[in-house]
């Protein structure tokens, strides 16, 4: 027989029925349920085993707040662990098992942790880090991370889609109960945009799990009116299923939907969660009230459950726990669980309610004055025993038992900006103090008014305050207003092990052993013990421990203060943070308009910032990439080579300040820099440091084009407008970046020039004579295409680079190789590149490291002391130019195949190895195919004036020494021969 | 956050990139015989005040304009939002 603990009535299907399995077991349930209220359904009361002791624990809550009812769901590479059985909404197929035991649930061999508790208590991390270091790493680390687990991970990557989304509204209404719903009501009606979100599958709040009335229908019919009128106003946004999870700053929320985890199987590209940004004029906090329990001893054996879960399960799922309950409560609440599961059927083994004035019933009977002092059952409840105020003991023979100790408002997104709770006397709880985040009013429970009619009261006038709304109110329905008054009991005198934080295992003793130990804050208190730490965040234990602090320290609970909430409300899945950014997709991909030239050709490509590059292009037969790269090097060397390099940032400076413009961003001066002609330029942060370089052309008086490096295209751009507005606003100069723009093609090599000479239309005298090194200009090509040649070289080749517009970038790489054909012309990628810039002695971004300044790299005499320029003043700092600082040289090795490292370390020949006796460091490292020898380039301590000595280059992480000889950086045609051919 | 441009209307903080302390924009005169201290205040010795901070955003998803924001930095309140540009101009910057 199944669902032997069915009820009659709620608000499930039975009309339809799915099945589902947990830990193996074929069971059946409803449309409607929860998995929480399906095992229950099925008598299932042992969910899991606890997180320290290995206890046999069950569901304590019917809510997102449950600390233990945690399983794993789904399986295989969907398999999601940690999720809270009373917030997962049921469908056919589900699977789900239990967590954190071995072999089975109903058999933990870990449960011996439960007779060690005395040594796994508060603190006990701490205490364990006594132990030597070298058995904690290797034997106990290992040991209790697997007993002290929660779920585990499938070990694969989640393969459905997240993603990401944006909505606007006038007001956002943060819970669907009688606060929120009578809120959305008012604002609705009086045509506001307005955002209902509930992280129920359905609206309603505690409506849904109450027997009483509001205006004449029942309380689950009322919402259910209201959300039907709610849906036909199409200024209404309803979200169920979602939840608020964090106030931001200026009235931004987040917000987690999770439109498929209710499904069998997503629908095809449809996300299972979405992760909202919502920006709002004004917030309504309706979150509503979590009930809190009491500790006792032995007080989390399965089916001791908040009384208010309970009456949820009886009224809104038609479940009990068990066929017989009983209740412990301090307060009238827990009086309302035993009359509605009385007139469900259900036996109320009796009512213990710790007031000596409780009311009575004529329906069961109430202990008055006494409480629980222990409970039994193995793997779960069977009775509890009963202290009574003539001291007499009482045993109940229950299979559940409902606690109430009060309610808790639920102020966690109050607290996100700056609000601090304050203690309410009359409720004995914390409700919304402080600052509360910009926009945000708090309505209903939340806000401490725990009376039905107070809560739709207060959602109604927390909606027309907010939106400054001048008409009357609408009618309210009339609801139950019972006066509150909490009287706290927080926990049973006498107790030993009884339960505050269930999900963490912290008990009454432990949070005494913390103050005794001197761990008196609530902040030590919560690390000490790791109260509030577990994956509820203490949502049912926090005050508890709270409380209990206060008393061992004759405080008052304000006194002893709280802990604020942060964001999120609930734990939320890493993949919804990521959304669609995953993998490839994780940053935008740049390709140069000749990308897919690059990929015919076989070419390799790195990633390079957002760009994809052509590294080397293998021909057949070539089996290692140094064979691509030292062919490249050679045929380039040899003949002409063209390499893509459109990659590199392209500004366009104009005006009749552009050069003026120029002399100020860059180290060395520009004004007279002729028409026609290019020039290096280095560009410093404002500290000293190298922060760029690349080349200025000047096209006309009045027009310049500036290249950066690829890697800080973005960064110098952002640094030229700062420039520009901040500290010369009245320049006649303006800025635009081109990168985009144009497709650049450096092309390389003794023919360079008769081969540009067969694409450069023939008016454009482009001889030596015409169109000398660094000389540059506007030319068309392929029968008048507009472009721009410049001459220069990084190669340290006779060497031009070609632009022409984007959308013709690929045709013109093919049309260079085809016209190249009879001079043998190589496509090079970016390896050949380096090699034939470290060969040159070109410094680029791995000696522009953001540590070098321009006397360290060889161009201190490139800084101009005649005109004002962004560096130049720091760039002369005592220890920048201090005569033994670092310089650019080259480094060889004595014997050629031995490899340079980027990275080692330079050390005197003879001497120590150490950081006291450091001589510098290698920065750049190849293989030159034009001097078959490794070489290298570095900064050593003035190096400059120390070429020809021999060094030690040490990686004493990988024992690696070589001997090597400094040299001159310009390891190629040091006197600029070929570069001026 | 939400920055209320003054060209734009309000945009999302996301929009911008931060570079920091407004006073960035004085900086200091190249030629002035204590120029090298003075650059070295202009670059290492800012306030950190908790309060209201004139702070550097710049619109790089945007419109490329820098602006001065007057931020409180306990609260992230946003009191004023000003072109960099005309915030340069008076306080006596020009070319």
């Amino acid at each position: 027989m199944t669902q032997t603990n069915r009820l009659d009535g709620g608000q499930i299907d039975r009309n339809t029925s799915l099945s589902f399995r947990f830990d193996g077991r074929n069971l059946t349930a409803h449309s409607g349920d929860t998995l929480a209220s399906a095992l229950l359904a099925n008598d299932v009361r042992l969910i899991g085993r606890s997180f320290k002791y290995h206890r046999p624990r069950g569901l304590l809550t019917a809510g997102s707040e449950e600390p233990n009812g945690m399983v794993e769901l789904r399986t295989g590479a969907r398999k999601e662990p940690n999720t809270r059985a009373t917030t997962i909404e049921m469908f056919d197929g589900l699977e789900a098992y239990s967590q954190n035991r071995w072999p089975s649930l109903k058999f933990d061999a870990l449960a011996v942790n439960d007779m060690f508790s005395n040594f796994l208590s508060a603190g006990f991390y701490y205490k364990t880090f006594m132990w030597p270091a070298a058995f904690w790493e290797k034997l106990y680390e290992p040991i209790i991370r697997r007993a002290a687990g929660l779920g585990s991970l499938s070990m694969e990557a989640d393969p459905d889609e997240y993603d990401k989304g944006f909505r606007h509204c006038d007001l956002l209404i943060i819970g669907a109960g009688p606060a929120g719903l009578m809120a959305a009501l008012t604002a609705g009606r009086a045509g506001a945009d307005v955002i209902l979100a509930d992280e129920d599958f359905a609206l309603g709040g505690r409506l849904n799990s109450e027997t009483f009335t509001v205006g004449d229908h029942s309380a689950s019919d009322w919402a259910t009116q209201a959300v039907a009128e709610l849906s036909s106003m199409p200024n209404v946004c309803l979200m169920p299923r979602t939840t608020v999870i964090g106030a931001f700053d200026h009235g931004i929320y987040g917000a987690v939907e999770r439109t498929g985890d209710h499904l069998a199987t997503l629908p095809e590209g449809k996300p299972r969660q979405i992760l909202w940004r919502i920006y709002t004029q004004k917030a309504l906090l309706c979150a509503g009230a979590t009930e809190r329990p009491i500790a006792f001893e032995n007080n989390d054996r399965p089916g001791i459950m908040m009384a208010s879960a309970l009456r949820t399960y009886a009224n809104r799922f038609a479940v009990t726990a068990s066929q017989r309950v009983a209740i412990f409560t301090n307060n009238d609440d827990g009086h309302r669980t035993a009359a509605d599961l009385h007139a469900k059927g259900v036996r109320i083994a009796a009512v213990v309610d710790v007031r000596e004035d409780a009311p009575s019933s004529y329906d069961y009977e109430v202990l008055k004055g006494a409480q629980v002092t222990n409970t039994k059952g193995r793997h779960g409840l069977s009775f509890v025993e009963v202290s009574l105020p003539d001291g007499s003991t009482r045993t109940l023979d229950c299979g559940a038992l409902g606690v109430s100790g009060g309610w808790n408002p639920n102020v966690h997104l109050t607290c996100h900006q700056r609000g601090r709770p304050v203690w309410n006397e009359a409720l004995a709880a914390f409700v919304p103090g402080g600052e509360l985040p910009v926009g945000m009013s708090v309505a209903g429970a939340a806000n401490g008014i725990m009376s039905t009619y107070g809560a739709l009261q207060s959602g109604a006038e927390g909606a027309a305050k907010a939106l400054d709304l001048t008409d009357a109110l609408p009618d309210l329905p009339e609801a139950e207003d019972a006066p509150i008054a909490q009287t706290p009991f927080w926990y049973v005198q006498g107790c030993k092990r009884a339960w505050v934080d269930q999900q963490n295992d912290v008990t009454v003793k432990d949070v005494k052993l913390s103050y005794q130990e001197g761990f008196r804050s609530v902040e030590h208190l919560k690390r000490y013990t790791t109260l509030g730490m577990a994956t509820d965040q203490g949502k049912t234990s926090n005050i508890t421990g709270l409380a209990i602090m206060a008393e061992v320290a004759g405080k008052s609970i304000p006194e002893v203060g709280t802990t604020i909430f942060r964001p999120p409300y609930t734990p939320v899945p890493i993949a919804t943070f990521a959304g669609r950014m995953k993998g490839q997709e994780f940053h935008p991909t740049r390709l140069t308009p000749s990308h897919f030239w690059a990929k015919e050709r076989g070419a390799v490509f790195v990633e390079v910032g957002n760009w994809l590059r052509a590294q080397w292009f293998p021909q057949p037969g070539e089996t290692h990439w140094r064979e691509s790269v030292d062919r490249e090097v050679r045929q380039t060397r040899a003949s002409v080579g063209v390499c893509d390099c459109t990659t590199l940032g392209k500004i366009d400076v104009q005006g009749t300040d552009a050069a003026e413009f120029l002399n100020r961003i860059y180290a060395n001066g520009f004004a007279k820099l002729a028409v026609g002609k290019t020039r290096y330029g280095l560009m410093l942060r404002e500290d000293g440091m190298v922060m760029d370089d690349g080349t200025a052309a000047r096209l006309a008086e009045d027009h310049f084009v500036v290249t950066t490096t690829t890697a800080n295209a973005v960064s110098v751009y952002r640094h030229m407008e700062f420039v520009r507005q901040c500290l010369c606003p009245d320049m006649d100069v303006q800025l635009i970046s081109t990168t985009e723009g144009w497709a650049q093609y450096a092309v390389a090599g003794p023919n360079a020039r008769k081969l540009l000479q067969k694409i450069v239309d023939p008016e454009f005298d482009i001889s030596n004579e015409a169109f000398p090194f660094m000389a540059c200009g506007n030319v068309t090509v392929c029968g008048g295409l507009r472009a721009r040649l410049f001459r220069i070289s990084f190669s340290g080749e006779l060497a031009y680079e070609i632009a022409v517009p984007s959308r013709y970038g690929d045709a013109l790489m093919r049309r260079l190789m085809a016209e190249g054909e009879e001079f043998d012309v190589v496509p090079y990628g970016t390896e050949a590149l380096g090699v034939m810039r470290v060969e040159k002695g070109h410094a680029a971004g791995s000696e522009l490291n953001g540590t070098t300044t321009a006397l360290n790299l060889g161009l201190g005499k490139m800084v101009s002391k005649k005109k004002d320029s962004i560096g130049s003043i720091l760039s002369e700092r005592e220890a920048l130019v201090e005569p033994d600082g670092l310089r650019l040289v080259g480094i060889k090795p004595l014997e050629a195949e031995n490899k340079i490292t980027a990275g080692g370390h330079l050390m005197n020949a003879d001497g120590p190895v150490d950081a006291a006796h450091d001589q510098g460091y290698v920065t750049s490292a190849v293989y030159s195919p034009i001097l078959n020898s490794n070489i290298g380039l570095g900064l050593v301590k003035n190096g400059s004036e120390r070429l020809g000595e021999k060094m030690r280059l040490v990686s004493p992480l990988t024992n690696l020494t070589v001997e090597v000889e400094l040299v001159s950086a310009h390891f190629v045609d040091p006197e600029g021969e070929r570069l001026r051919a | 956050m939400i920055i209320n441009h003054p060209l734009l209307g309000p945009r999302d903080a996301s929009e911008f990139t931060y570079l920091g302390d407004a006073s960035l924009i004085d900086r200091p005169d190249w030629q002035d015989e204590n120029a090298a201290e003075a650059y070295y205040e202009y670059g290492y010795l800012r306030d950190n005040p908790a309060g209201e901070h004139q702070e550097l955003w710049y619109h790089e998803a945007g419109d490329r304009s820098w602006l001065v924001v007057t931020r409180n930095t306990l609260t992230h309140e946003i009191s004023k939002v000003e072109m960099a540009r005309d915030v340069a101009r008076a306080r006596g910057r020009s070319k």
